[in-house]
């Protein structure tokens, strides 16, 4: 129970610093790789508590996937060299009151949630009636998901769909002039088609259509 | 008391599997550069040592008395633990790797997904080197390698799940023990091919070795790096090829399994034979990275995102019709 708490207390530290240093580190790659750290360190307390599959999700989806996302943009834009002047200057202290209500809500929901479990302790039992306890999580996710959710599942699917589309629309634009590349023509592309046998006159040439 | 003897056996444990690893990643080197000079009619490196086998080990060697050089204008913590992150990455996957049905240093209920896991985060070194190192080639090398691996981490993931539909567990010994009558790579063949040529482009490997194309990047994300720094980026991407090689073996030669079942062949240990398939399929590597060209980064992409994605969805499909058809889901 002793390592058990150590590492509790060391990744949730770990867990918390690393969410602050997001917030206040000038650069701002660095803030995304305290968001990695992040990830990392809350999946590895999923795992802690025994869910070893929402943990691993976690990695494969946040941090191999999205996190690299993030990585990209921030690199592209350029915008790591920006100084953080949120606090300083009065031109963009609109931020300020914005985070503050979504951060209010945020705790909110939070206190809801938790008196939930605080004051109706059963609340858990009375929802995890058709889990099999005696199966591994991958295997209970599984069977819940794909019956009793299925349409809530399939739901957020076609809304992670339609956000996809949404993003791929917005951004693409059809630029003129541009050559491509035919695959198909470049691999049919026979001796016959490609390759011509000319006689060349002395003192003449040959003209090369264009 | 007791903790500390439960840590000491640990470190044992995980000793006992990291030091082959660290030894054979030395010697597939060596392999490598081997059948890469006898495809090509060269002799390769045969001087140090019988047969030139302890070539890495001075090649390492000198690595380390090298001077370790850092940029001045590179952003010199994240460029220290690039490397470092690599490395790590490479060595840390092994933990679930079984050799036998006992010889397994993590028997994890998710192991497949571990190694996914893992080889998704493998991208961050490549990117850490290539933007820390705060220069051109770098910088291209490792956005270059970022997308491949994104795209192609996709295609092996589709795959991974045809495998796992047949088995209906994603611990790794389970995946090896639903081979016992059949290996996955007849039923699944196509699946083999293209989880192969997938793990050469996951790899930077020939002929996806785009991140470090010579002759336009001069070495990719690897440019900036000397010394001892640079032999760990390399070391665990030999690590990394090993590690893909495991899995396809794990996956779908059967692993630690015998090729039949015949009294014969019960004489060598499993592991043996879990050895040799990942020698089987190194060797396949190396050959490829001797005989075919670089692939264009467009054509890389069009493979990735046109050809193997949709192929595999439609296997997955194709697999759990299948299944379901004539009832052989297996179910827990």
């Amino acid at each position: 129970m002793l390592a058990h708490a150590i590492f509790f207390y060391f990744f949730s530290f770990i867990a918390i610093i690393s969410a602050i240093m997001v917030t206040v580190s000038k650069n701002t790659v660095h803030s995304v790789f305290f968001l990695i750290l992040d990830f990392i360190s809350i999946s590895c307390l999923f795992i802690m508590i025994g869910a070893e599959f929402l943990g691993m999700i976690m990695l494969i989806v946040y941090v191999g996937a999205v996190a690299v996302l993030f990585l990209f943009v921030v690199m592209m834009l350029n915008v790591a060299q920006q100084k953080n002047q949120w606090f300083k200057s009065s031109e963009t202290s609109t931020h300020i009151p914005v985070g503050l209500i979504v951060s209010l809500i945020i705790f909110f929901e939070l206190i809801i949630v938790i008196g939930g479990w605080k004051y109706k302790p059963d609340i858990i039992e009375n929802f995890s009636d058709s889990l099999i306890s005696n199966s591994t999580n991958t295997h209970t996710i599984g069977s819940v998901l794909y019956t009793e959710y299925i349409h809530l599942f399939q739901i957020s699917g076609m809304i992670l769909l339609v956000a996809m589309i949404g993003a791929i629309v917005l951004t693409f634009r059809k630029r003129e002039g541009v050559k491509r590349q035919n695959y198909f023509s470049q691999i049919s592309r026979e001796k016959n088609q490609s390759v011509e046998l000319v006689e060349v006159k002395s003192n003449e040439g040959v003209k090369i259509d264009v | 008391m007791e903790y500390i003897v439960l840590l000491f056996s640990e470190i044992y444990k995980i000793l006992y599997v990291l030091i082959p690893v660290l030894v054979s990643v030395a010697m597939i080197v060596w392999l490598d550069r081997r059948i890469w000079a006898f495809v090509q009619k060269r002799r390769g490196p045969n001087v140090v040592g019988p047969f030139g086998l302890f070539q890495t080990l001075a090649d390492a060697l000198k690595y380390i008395f090298k001077e370790i050089i850092i940029p001045a204008s590179s952003n010199k913590i994240i460029f220290i633990l690039a490397p470092i992150v690599t490395m790590t990455l490479a060595l840390v996957a092994w933990a679930v790797i079984p050799f036998s049905e006992d010889y397994v240093l993590a028997d994890i209920n998710v192991g497949i997904l571990y190694i996914f896991a893992i080889s998704s985060l493998g991208v961050y070194g490549i990117i850490m080197g290539g933007w820390a190192s705060n220069s051109k080639y770098p910088f291209l090398g490792s956005i270059r390698s970022a997308a491949q691996m994104v795209s192609y981490e996709v295609s092996i993931g589709v795959i991974i799940i045809n495998v796992l539909l047949c088995v209906g567990s994603l611990n790794l010994s389970d995946i090896v023990l639903a081979q016992e009558k059949i290996w996955f790579v007849i039923p699944l063949f196509p699946m083999f091919v293209i989880f192969f040529i997938s793990s050469l482009a996951e790899t930077n490997r020939p002929p996806f070795d785009l991140p470090e194309a010579e002759a336009e990047l001069v070495a990719g994300y690897q440019t900036e790096y000397s010394g001892m720094m640079y032999a760990m980026f390399w070391l665990g991407e030999y690590a990394n090829i090993l590690l893909m090689c495991a899995l396809g073996s794990i996956l779908f030669l059967g692993g630690w399994l015998a090729p039949m079942d015949i009294p014969l062949f019960d004489i060598v240990p499993p592991p043996v034979w879990l050895i040799l398939k990942i020698l089987f399929l190194f060797v396949l590597f190396a050959l490829i990275k001797a005989i075919v060209p670089r692939y264009r980064y467009d054509q890389l992409m069009r493979l990735g995102w046109k050809v193997f994605l949709p192929f595999s969805l439609i296997w997955v499909v194709l697999t759990s019709g299948y299944l379901l058809y004539f009832d052989l889901l297996p179910v827990y």
